[in-house]
């Protein structure tokens, strides 16, 4: 939908403060710059038409793991340890497989393009078959809930494991009781 | 369509004026204030360019990022409060209750 300059201009505000929060050392900055992050990431998802993927970033990145670093924050020193060594290897990986994702997207087809395979014989496939053969009105749901049911329950899964070892690695001892009830 | 392109760049300029202070902010206090200037910011830019590109229905989205920033702030605040009043353990189950 957009014009390409808003997404340069986003992703180099995003480039800026991803530096930035490397190069920071006060752990409470570097809350609110990944704060920040998000809020850019977000707009740049609305910039690209992946509105849902958008709201989840903003939810998620921006409201949930905010409050969940603050709280971890009240657990450990408000600066970054100094360690002596520079990550030379992970920089290197990091770029390696960066290159190799950059790599993976030349063989897609462009951005929006309507001759992607999704949009010449997927989607009207679903369009034609969703309602016959699952007998659900809204297609959007008969795909997650009924042709990717496993995948569902599978993500399903793992956040809530990931929720559960959030909750016992910060160790709330004086609501545990609250926390049983719930689960 | 020109009005709103030119607000459109004004928004990046106060995004970008912003994102220094959040970089070089002295004190906590103007880190706290950056993020939810920059939230607000994400918000009318948002808006801005749902009108830009003729999509005004990204206005609902919008709001939810209003209401996000909202708690993030809250958070935050209460971050300062109760760290300065002490312990760990009823400082986080205090907080875990907003969350």
């Amino acid at each position: 939908m957009s014009p390409l300059f808003i997404d340069i201009l986003l992703f180099t505000l995003l480039a800026m403060t991803a530096l930035a929060i490397v190069r920071l050392r006060n752990l409470f900055a570097v809350t609110m710059l990944a704060s920040i992050f998000s809020l850019l990431a977000a707009g740049l998802f609305v910039n690209l038409d992946a509105v849902d993927v958008a709201f989840t970033e903003a939810a998620v990145g921006g409201g949930i793991s905010t409050v969940l670093m603050l709280c971890a924050l009240t657990l450990t020193k408000r600066d970054e340890k100094r360690t002596g060594h520079t990550a030379w290897l992970a920089l290197l990986l990091c770029a390696v497989t960066g290159a190799g994702l950059v790599y993976g997207t030349l063989d897609m087809p462009a951005f929006g393009s309507p001759d992607a395979p999704i949009h010449t014989h997927v989607a009207p496939d679903y369009i034609a078959r969703a309602k016959a053969e699952t007998g659900v009105p809204n297609i959007v749901t008969a795909v997650l809930a009924s042709y990717r049911g496993y995948d569902t329950l599978g993500e399903t899964t793992v956040i809530f494991a990931a929720g559960i070892a959030v909750l016992l690695l910060l160790g709330f001892k004086r609501s545990d009781k609250r926390e049983g009830g719930e689960e | 369509m020109n009005m709103f392109a030119a607000a459109c760049a004004a928004l990046f300029v106060a995004m970008l004026l912003i994102l220094i202070r959040s970089f070089m902010g002295p004190t906590l206090y103007d880190r706290v204030l950056a993020v939810n200037a920059f939230g607000t910011l994400t918000v009318l830019l948002i808006g801005t360019m749902g009108f830009l590109t003729g999509r005004p229905d990204f206005l609902d989205i919008a709001l939810l990022y209003a209401l996000i920033n909202f708690i993030g702030t809250i958070a935050a605040l209460k971050f300062f409060r109760y760290r300065s009043l002490g312990k760990a353990a009823p400082k986080g189950a205090a907080r875990q209750e907003d969350a």
